[in-house]
């Protein structure tokens, strides 16, 4: 933050409270008067004074606050818990406190005046101090002492002017009227700035909102945003500080399911990502959230556990029946409950409370159970806008977040979009209704960065934690529980039954074989039986020529013929 | 018409203790001094004293009695303390401020 601006621009003056530096672009201007209104209660006087004592304490702007309304002891007392001590910053003679009491009933008006007392007071005190910021908190209690509205009209108007002149940077409180933005209209006197305050309840939650209504020669934020009043003064909220600059991470961390870190291609979340845990009622979000702090806890990080339903004990009882001890883990002081119903405290105050907590115990993994209980405080955009910043703020300090969403079977609202549309890695768990029975399946929507799988697995709770099982995917389509089991059964059955018929067909084979076997033996033995009648036929026949040749010889010996035949055989 | 329980004048209070907070030689300031001193002489003569404050020397003794007005004329005795603003030239609000039942009424 720097004092000086560059030609050009409108010279600021830090507020230095945290994040309205951010929407004004730099603070509020310079050596000009700023109004602050809103309605009673919403914080006009403390952001007055946080910017009176940031600018004594972090940018050397010693400053005069002008207290009509409040005694001095009050403010110091109301401040000192937010660590201000405004005695010592008197002492220091860097600060004028000047409580001016306007008198009880009306002055009696006999003639002209003008405000020249008041004037010429504030000049002393800034004089005494060497200020450059003034806070005049609430003006508009003057109209409730001078009867001559005129004159004052005129004098305020002339106050304005003055300040300006004198070049301080002033911020001047008025509280809200009906229709305007003050009770006395004194915004018309101030055309520099006007930052509106509120304080709305919106289903008995209350949340306060700042606006920059008006910021002559400045950019500035036009949302309204959410504030708040905490422990260390006021905080101002806006969408975009924390901004997308933060480191990314390869590193993985287990989910503590072995196959959803499969399914996850190889390894589980992603380091400082955001994983949104979809579910309807009763299918097991919580237990895959507890399942994760496990793992963490397993692996000696710290896991913080936020639950807006359950109390811890009944967590810890819930999932011990499955086989999660969380107990061991709190004992260690690795593993941190805060359970708190979130109508207690206004949207932004949880986001605060959170980022204190998380502050305090620096958790690797934080689990939020569930987000959609938020809903009941906010409207859809609101959780959003608030998730929004919770993740940029988890984010840039690497930590792992895991909201889990109670959706209805059907219906997916608009928030819910928006929430998915932040986070990195998003699962979705529901029930499968068949057979008479409501089955547990997980799917992996979507998952930045990620090779992840595609495919449907069965979801189980067991003793031994969440398993998850493949589902058995048919012509019948996706199969779960005992329609699974069934299925399963009936491919076995089949199974054996096709075997069963493959064997009948072998020893019917078999059967055959020997058949033909046996019948080529018995045409062998035709054979063979017929070959050797042939044979011994063959063998008579030639013994008969044989014969008939030794007769033709005895014939031709006893003709007288002349023969050179050889002799046959003997 | 006008009845106060302190209309009795200069008898019953001793003295009557005026301070006058101007801021240098302004118009007003001035116009408020001589205005107060002719009304004090023709209601309170000889029992009176004006006290008269610039808070352009002294700023800070604008605190003493909260003065935001210019010019505010403080009733410091009798008590309780009354404050008039205005160049006090509506004599007969600036005797209803000081509780001074006026002469001419019968």
């Amino acid at each position: 933050m720097t004092n000086t601006a560059p030609l050009g621009t409108l010279p600021k003056a830090p507020t230095g409270i945290s994040g309205l530096d951010e929407v004004t672009g730099g603070g509020l201007p310079r050596g000009r008067p700023t109004l602050v209104c809103g309605p009673a209660g919403c914080g006009k006087t403390l952001l007055a004074m946080e910017f009176l004592v940031r600018g004594i304490t972090e940018f050397g702007e010693p400053g005069v606050f002008v207290a009509f309304e409040e005694s001095a002891e009050d403010l110091t007392a109301n401040v000192a818990s937010l660590g201000f001590d405004l005695r010592q910053m008197q002492a220091d003679g860097r600060l004028v406190l000047d409580q001016i009491n306007v008198f009880d009933g009306q002055m009696e008006d006999a003639g002209e005046w003008d405000l020249d007392g008041l004037f010429l007071r504030l000049g002393a005190a800034i004089d005494e101090v060497g200020a450059t910021r003034v806070v005049i908190d609430t003006i508009e209690t003057l109209f409730g002492a001078f009867a001559d509205t005129v004159t004052l009209r005129f004098e305020i108007g002339r106050l304005f002017g003055w300040l300006k002149a004198r070049g301080v940077t002033a911020v001047i409180t008025g509280e809200r009227g009906a229709g305007t933005l003050t009770r006395y209209g004194i915004e018309e006197y101030v055309s520099d700035c006007v930052i509106v305050l509120d304080h709305r309840v919106t289903e008995q939650t209350s949340t306060r909102r700042l606006r920059i209504l008006k910021y002559r020669g400045s950019l500035h934020g036009t949302n309204e945003y959410p504030f708040l009043i905490g422990d260390t003064g006021m905080s101002v909220l806006p969408i975009t500080s924390a901004g997308l600059q933060h480191e990314v991470s390869t590193e993985r961390v287990s989910t503590g399911v072995g196959r959803l870190d499969s399914m996850l291609g190889d390894g589980g979340f992603y380091k400082g990502s955001t994983v949104l845990i979809n579910g309807t009622a009763g299918t097991g979000k919580s237990t895959l959230a507890a399942q994760f702090c496990d793992a963490t806890c397993r692996s000696g990080q710290r896991a913080m556990y936020l639950a807006f339903e359950e109390s811890e004990t009944q967590i810890v009882r819930n999932m011990s029946s499955v086989g999660i001890g969380l107990q061991q883990w709190i004992d260690a002081g690795l593993l941190q409950f805060r359970c708190s119903r979130p109508s207690l405290l206004g949207l932004e105050a949880h986001l605060f409370a959170i980022q204190r907590f998380v502050g305090e115990f620096d958790p690797a993994v934080v689990v939020m159970d569930p987000v959609s209980d938020l809903l009941r405080i906010g409207t859809g955009a609101d959780v959003s806008a608030m998730l929004t910043r919770q993740v940029d703020y988890l984010k840039a300090r690497g930590v792992t977040t895991l909201f889990t969403n109670l959706v209805s079977e059907w219906v997916t609202a608009p928030a819910d979009e928006q929430i998915t549309s932040l986070v990195d890695t998003s699962i979705l768990v529901k029930t499968m209704e068949g057979n008479g029975e409501l089955n547990r399946v997980l799917y992996v929507t979507k998952s930045r960065g990620m090779a992840h799988s595609n495919q449907i697995r069965e979801f189980l709770l067991t003793d031994q934690g969440i398993e998850l099982a493949d589902v058995y995917v048919g012509p019948q389509g996706v199969l779960t529980g005992s329609a699974r089991q069934v299925q399963e059964a009936q491919e076995r059955t089949d199974t054996t039954a096709r075997l069963e018929g493959l064997e009948q067909r072998r020893v019917g084979l078999e059967t055959r074989r020997e058949a033909v076997e046996a019948q080529t033996a018995a045409l062998w033995r035709e054979f063979e039986d017929e070959a050797d009648v042939v044979g011994r036929l063959l063998s008579h026949a030639s013994t008969g020529v044989e014969d008939r040749a030794g007769q033709r010889a005895e014939q031709g010996r006893l003709r007288r013929a002349d023969t050179d035949r050889p002799e046959n055989g003997s | 018409m006008t009845r106060f329980a302190e209309t009795s004048v200069a008898e019953e209070a001793d003295l009557w203790h005026l301070r006058l907070y101007v801021a240098g030689q302004s118009p007003k300031s001035l116009r408020a001094f001589a205005n107060l001193t002719e009304l004090c002489d023709e209601h309170l003569a000889g029992h009176y004293e004006i006290e008269v404050i610039d808070l352009v020397d002294k700023p800070a003794l604008a605190r003493a009695d909260d003065i935001l007005a210019i010019p505010t004329l403080v009733r410091r005795l009798p008590a309780p303390l009354r404050k008039i603003i205005g160049d006090l030239s509506n004599t007969e609000r600036v005797l209803v401020g000081l509780r001074i039942e006026p002469r001419s009424t019968p």
